[in-house]
């Protein structure tokens, strides 16, 4: 099949076919300017604050989902085949008022009304998801959502009663859902699609072994899954990113499943996709997921991503690594799987050839005979960068440590194993001396930097005390961790 | 919207009148992304765009200036540097000319705007400035106050409150502490950015749609940079997406380089900086260090206090002096002070220049009260809110201030007895005392804290303001008046006052952009004053209007004006009722005039700033609030489990918008307490520039539980509007009582016996280092 010169999707109710897209146009751009859709607004144009949240259907091996985003790093060429929904497309024909928009009103949730547009729509995506959520429910679907004026309350008690006002069944995404279907499988033609050349060149493959051909032929390309952080290259660094493969719509990427105790996430699926199983499977994994972002970033960002950008604060990297996590990565036909802490070589720096990229990653499951737990410090609890993120994987027996295997993000230059920690404490009784004496190891292993963030002197204050506290939860000494809510 | 007939015929009631939960106006607006902010609207055909382009070191001399690539960039219409400012290229609000537009020969911070660029879409002007090439000889900078020589240079005059002789009560105290406290600062984080967009006119005239809180000041600016009158510049604002004071004076940087490039290129030009940018390159709430000395006796009764409040103001006055006076104004809070002595430093410093943001410097004064008072208890093994309770204010005599002002309406001592009753703080003393006893790690922490403000601009002359009411024949309003909205509900309030007066249904009334053509010579919208003043403006021009129709009335009809009243929707006329829109018609008819300019001056007020001494404050707002939180002693990490208030807001004219202002504000406050830190790096670069960096509060950072409650017996001593009092700022410094009951919290770690002097912001990381020092003096 030749290639598609031009990228199909729905806005609101009408279909678009675009042959003019640049490869760094944002969705958010795009509706202001081009099609003068001016409800959605720019807050950060970095994916932080929510006031250009939108929500975007796509369908994943058949089956169709709304999802907020945020339209200022969201591309353009990320939503062939998908339906975005803007704010104006809640009002009824009538004139009236949606059900979250008329509780929004009622229980006065907006003051200045900049934020409120994005806040209606991630208040949208929760109300389809949960007609009654709950306290927690509410404060997770708006972790990506500032306002600086209401405080909030106004708008959690409206988000509690939308259901007061209708019922998601009824309403137009539900209704015309299988016309939505049907529209966007029309869309879903299996073609490569290739659009400008140079500057201005933008790709997506027509499946995993197309995107494998395409990155061995021109391996300089940008490769974009969520644009979490691609996006503010361009939005915030004005930074050429041609060519770029956008490969979020790929469903051969978008695989999680679990095999003799491992779990694969294919590079394609985002946080989101990925919390139900882990959340299931490895408890403390899924709570950190709740603390990635905001919901638009987790519904658009990838673990595979998180890894690939070599970060030294990527939050999923170090849990991976202290649960023994391997990385397959991809290039042409060949494949290769390393432990994922190998990848990892400093800097700026990853175990990436070019044309190569990461396609899966292996998260065995733990035992029952070993104990894992992560812990994420930031400044503000939700939403924020990563001071220090400790992750720790011990198996004890018979009050000795049999095997140890503990990772911080944030101290180093690199995700990093505290190897002489593990060392301090493998083959020791475990007790609090032990503990206590393994602390002067991070010095050894880890000499953290000062920045906006956190101090030098904090970092390792906080990273040793992570250890003080695993030994305590551990030893069963009662609540040693501050929870919002009680555990679901 | 306008009807023919009124609805409101024989209602008992009118819709949104004073006293009713009113929604704010714009509320379906909002909701359905239809409300029009300045960056929503169409653009004319050959609109440009511009963008800043900003210095990249913080104090120094340019040596060289090479902009021939910026000009030959794609797109690029104009390069606009300082000598393109036709006019006056300053932009200082207090006449004190030390604020260049755009910066001359030298730059004075990191982010100081040097250069714009005018280009035919915004990303090429944004591309374009990053081509700019510009060498600095560069000169030593002074970012941090801590640094600051004793003889350091101020940016404008310090101010001197003294009542007693403060030293001779500190000397012969029983007890003394001497300590220092650092507060920092705050960026606003309008959801909207700073915008501007101007259109040029015939003549020298140009229009302005500016996100400002203060048209009139931005029309003199914009005319002084282009060198015509007043009256060739207009500036219209409908809606600010929020203000907080940040829009105070920084508006005038975007307005005059967008008038400037308008007037020069003939064309529409808009300049919308990237949050970026609008972060480095606007000022914030000045950070303080507050040293403080107090004496007091045995039972905690405070004898004298001395404060010194040097505050970070960046390279210019902007407002910093009226800032940190209002700071002194606050550093007795509540409390009265035998003996005081206060003093400010408004430090020079090669940082942005700090500026309005709510509470104005009043928040930074008390959190200075509230400290000396921790210092009082921490000494003397007292809990710290019955040494609040020993210090407040009296109402007949302990009543006058460090300015000499005497309180006149004070409610302190009643609103912290009611809410100590409702909030159970006796028993949940006791059961934390009992929880922290078992518990090594977590700790709880208690307290209450209480919140006087003072009400009015400092400047006398700012306390008047101006409204335009037009009736026409079908009896629908035409509202307008110089307050500006930006969120806090404003023109529903004035809309309510005026709907109130003619006693038609709130629908009637039309709110209008706020626009320098329609009221002149406006002040601000800060200060809280924005009800008070322009509420009081409209009420005056609907009475006026109203006046008229009943002399009028009475005259047609020969009945006693006094038999003329104005019910829901119609007006009684002797034994007649007719629709208002009615007696409007036949007003019109006999050619009464239907239009008015209202006016209003707040009475009293009064300061001699040099003698320190007067009535600065027409009145004072009180209230109250107790938290409770939990503290992670391993890393800092805290949760806000309950908190509660009880505020009072005079005979509140719309409860709802008041509630809201009391909770939005209370969150606010607890940012900047908390997580909100502004971090510049040894260049004077900001670090914390977007809000990837910069975290203000989420949902999830909400107090757990939340209880907000309006004082119901409330009302002004003062005769304002309706007898209601300003609910902008004094909910603001409600937040205090998180900061205190996260000191309760470390405290404990130490038995409370050590003062934790918990700076501000206290984020994870400082509560865990008063943690540490607690572990160690503790053990002492």
């Amino acid at each position: 099949m030749g290639a598609r010169g031009e990228i199909r999707f729905l806005l609101n109710g009408a279909p678009v076919a675009l042959g003019n897209v640049r490869p760094d146009e944002t969705l958010l751009d795009y509706l202001r300017l081009r099609q003068r859709l001016t409800g959605t607004k720019e807050g950060c144009a970095e994916g932080d604050c929510g006031a250009c949240t939108v929500l975007v259907g796509r369908l994943r091996n058949g089956a169709l989902s709304y999802e907020s985003v945020n339209a200022c790093i969201r591309f353009l060429g990320s939503l062939d085949a998908c339906h975005v929904v803007t704010v104006e497309h809640l009002k009824r024909a009538d004139g009236s008022l949606h059900p979250v928009q008329q509780a929004m009103v009622d229980y006065h949730g907006s003051q200045c009304g900049f934020c409120t547009p994005g806040f209606v729509m991630s208040l949208y995506a929760l109300w389809m998801r949960e007609a009654q959520p709950s306290d927690r429910a509410i404060e997770k679907a708006l972790q990506g959502n500032l306002c600086r004026c209401t405080g909030y309350e106004p708008i959690v008690r409206a988000a509690r009663a939308v259901s007061d006002y209708g019922n998601a069944a009824s309403d137009p995404l539900a209704t015309e859902r299988a016309a939505v279907i049907a529209a966007l499988q029309g869309m879903k033609d299996g073609a490569r699609v290739e659009i400008g050349s140079g500057r201005e060149r933008l790709l997506i493959p027509a499946d995993v072994d197309d995107f494998a051909a395409i990155l061995e032929a021109e391996p300089e390309a940008t490769i974009v899954a969520g644009a979490t952080d691609v996006g503010l290259w361009v939005t915030k660094f004005m930074r050429d990113i041609a060519p770029v493969v956008f490969i979020g719509g790929l469903d051969g990427l978008q695989e999680i499943r679990e095999q003799d105790g491992v779990i694969s996430i294919g590079a394609g699926v985002s946080y989101t996709g990925a919390f139900e199983l882990l959340a299931k499977r490895i408890p403390a994994l899924g709570a950190l997921i709740d603390r990635i972002g905001g919901e638009q970033v987790r519904n658009m960002g990838t673990i595979g991503g998180n890894i690939a950008n070599g970060s030294p604060i990527g939050d999923t990297p170090p849990p991976l690594i202290a649960l023994g996590a391997t990385l397959t990565l991809r290039r042409g036909s060949a494949r290769r799987t390393i432990p994922l802490e190998d990848f990892f070589i400093d800097y700026g720096k990853q175990d990436r050839a070019p044309g190569e990229f990461v396609e899966a990653v292996h998260v065995p499951v733990p035992d029952a005979a070993s104990r894992f737990a992560v812990w994420k410090i930031s400044k503000r609890r939700d939403e924020d960068i990563t001071a220090v993120l400790g992750a720790f994987d011990l198996r004890i027996a018979d009050g000795r440590v049999e095997a140890a295997r503990i990772a911080y993000g944030g101290m180093a230059a690199t995700p990093k194993r505290a190897k002489a920690v593990e060392a301090a404490l493998t083959g020791k009784a475990w007790t609090q001396e032990t503990v206590e004496a393994a602390l002067s190891a991070y010095d050894g292993d880890f000499q953290p930097i000062s920045d906006m963030r956190a101090s030098a002197d904090y970092r390792m204050m906080a990273a040793k005390n992570l250890l003080r506290r695993y030994f305590l939860e551990s030893t069963g000494a009662g609540a040693v961790d501050l929870s919002r809510h009680e555990a679901a | 919207m306008t009807r023919h007939e009124p609805r409101t015929q024989g209602k008992a009631k009118i819709d949104g009148g004073v006293a009713s939960d009113e929604k704010h106006d714009s509320a379906r607006k909002h909701v359905s992304g239809e409300a029009i902010y300045i960056d929503d609207m169409a653009e004319p055909a050959g609109t440009l765009h511009a963008c800043l382009g900003l210095s990249e070191v913080a104090h120094g001399a340019i040596t060289g200036f090479d902009l021939s690539d910026v000009r030959a960039a794609p797109g690029v219409v104009a390069v606009l540097t300082a000598n393109d400012v036709p006019g006056d290229n300053d932009m200082s609000p207090t006449g004190l000319h030390d604020e260049p537009i755009l910066a001359d020969g030298r730059v004075q911070f990191f982010g100081q705007p040097v250069f714009a660029v005018i280009a035919e879409t915004r990303e090429a002007a944004r591309r374009a400035c990053r081509l700019a090439k510009i060498d600095y000889a560069e000169e030593p900078a002074l970012i941090d106050v801590a640094d600051a020589a004793d003889d350091a240079k101020l940016v404008t005059a310090p101010l001197k409150l003294e009542r007693g002789d403060s030293a001779a009560a500190i000397a012969a105290a029983p007890h003394t502490v001497r300590g220092q406290m650092r507060v920092g600062g705050q960026d606003h984080f309008y959801l909207e950015g700073q915008i501007a967009f101007a259109l040029p006119g015939e003549d020298g005239d140009v229009t302005v749609f500016s996100s400002t809180q203060h048209p009139s000041e931005v029309q003199h600016m914009v005319a002084h940079a282009l060198g015509v009158p007043s009256h060739a510049v207009t500036i219209e604002v409908r809606r600010m997406g929020g203000g907080f004071g940040g829009k105070e004076t920084q508006a005038n940087l975007f307005a005059t380089i967008a008038a400037i490039a308008a007037k020069k290129l003939n064309r529409p030009v808009k300049l919308r900086p990237d949050r970026d940018d609008d972060m480095t390159a606007t000022g914030k709430r000045h950070d303080f260090l507050i040293d403080y000395t107090v004496g007091f006796d045995d039972e905690g009764g405070i004898l004298g206090v001395d404060f010194t409040y040097a505050a970070r103001c960046g390279y210019a006055a902007d407002l910093s002096g009226p800032v940190t006076d209002r700071a002194l104004f606050h550093c007795d809070n509540t409390y009265f002070y035998p003996a005081a002595r206060a003093v400010s430093r408004p430090l020079y410093t090669n940082t942005v220049s700090n500026t309005a943001f709510r509470g104005f410097g009043g928040p930074q004064g008390m959190v200075g009260a509230e400290r000396i008072i921790d210092e009082v208890a921490f000494a003397l093994g007292r809990d710290p809110l019955e040494i609040r309770k020993k210090n407040l204010y009296g109402t007949d005599d302990r009543n006058v201030t460090p300015y000499h002002q005497t309180v006149e309406d004070n409610v302190a001592e009643r609103v912290i007895a009611e809410l100590e009753a409702s909030a159970d703080y006796a028993a949940r003393r006791r059961e934390i005392a009992a929880f922290n006893a078992k518990s090594p790690v977590i700790k709880r922490g208690l307290a209450l804290t209480p919140v006087k403000f003072g009400i009015s601009f400092t400047a006398t002359h700012f306390n008047q303001a101006g409204a335009l009411v037009h009736v026409y024949t079908d009896g629908s309003v035409h509202l307008n008046h110089g307050g500006t909205e930006m969120g806090q509900g404003l023109h529903t309030k004035v809309a309510q006052i005026v709907a109130e007066e003619f006693q038609i249904d709130i629908d009637q009334v039309k709110i209008t952009a706020t626009t320098t053509g329609k009221v002149p010579n406006t002040s601000a919208t800060a200060a809280s004053s924005g009800t008070d003043l322009n509420g009081m403006a409209a009420q005056d021009a609907a009475r006026q209007i109203k006046n008229r129709l009943i002399a009028f009335a009475a005259e047609a009809h020969d009945v006693p004006k006094d038999q003329v009243v104005f019910l829901p929707g119609r007006v009684r006329i002797g034994n007649r009722e007719i629709p208002f829109a009615e007696l409007i018609g036949e007003a019109y008819m006999a050619r009464i005039q239907l239009s008015a300019a209202g006016f209003y001056k707040t009475p009293k007020i009064h300061w001699d700033r040099d003698k320190g001494q007067g009535r600065p404050f027409y009145y004072f707002a009180y209230g109250a609030a107790c938290a409770e939180v939990s503290v992670d002693t391993l890393t800092g990490e805290y949760m806000v489990e309950r908190v509660d208030i009880l505020h009072e807001t005079g005979r509140s004219l719309n409860r709802a918008i008041d509630i809201g202002q009391i909770e939005g504000g209370f969150i606010q406050g607890m940012g900047w307490l908390t997580t909100e830190e502004l971090v510049w790096d040894g260049k004077g670069r900001l670090r914390t520039h977007a809000p990837s960096t910069y975290k203000i509060p989420l949902a999830s950072d909400r107090p757990k539980a939340f209880n907000v409650a309006l004082a119901d017996w409330a009302e002004n001593a003062e005769p304002t509007v309706h007898r209601s009092k300003a609910v902008g700022e004094p909910p603001f410094m409600l937040a205090m009582c998180v900061l205190h009951a996260l000191s309760d919290a470390v405290a404990s770690v130490a038995g409370h016996t050590v003062c934790p002097r918990l700076d501000a912001p206290a984020t994870p990381e400082r509560v865990l280092m008063a943690v540490e020092r607690m572990k160690a003096e503790g053990a002492r």
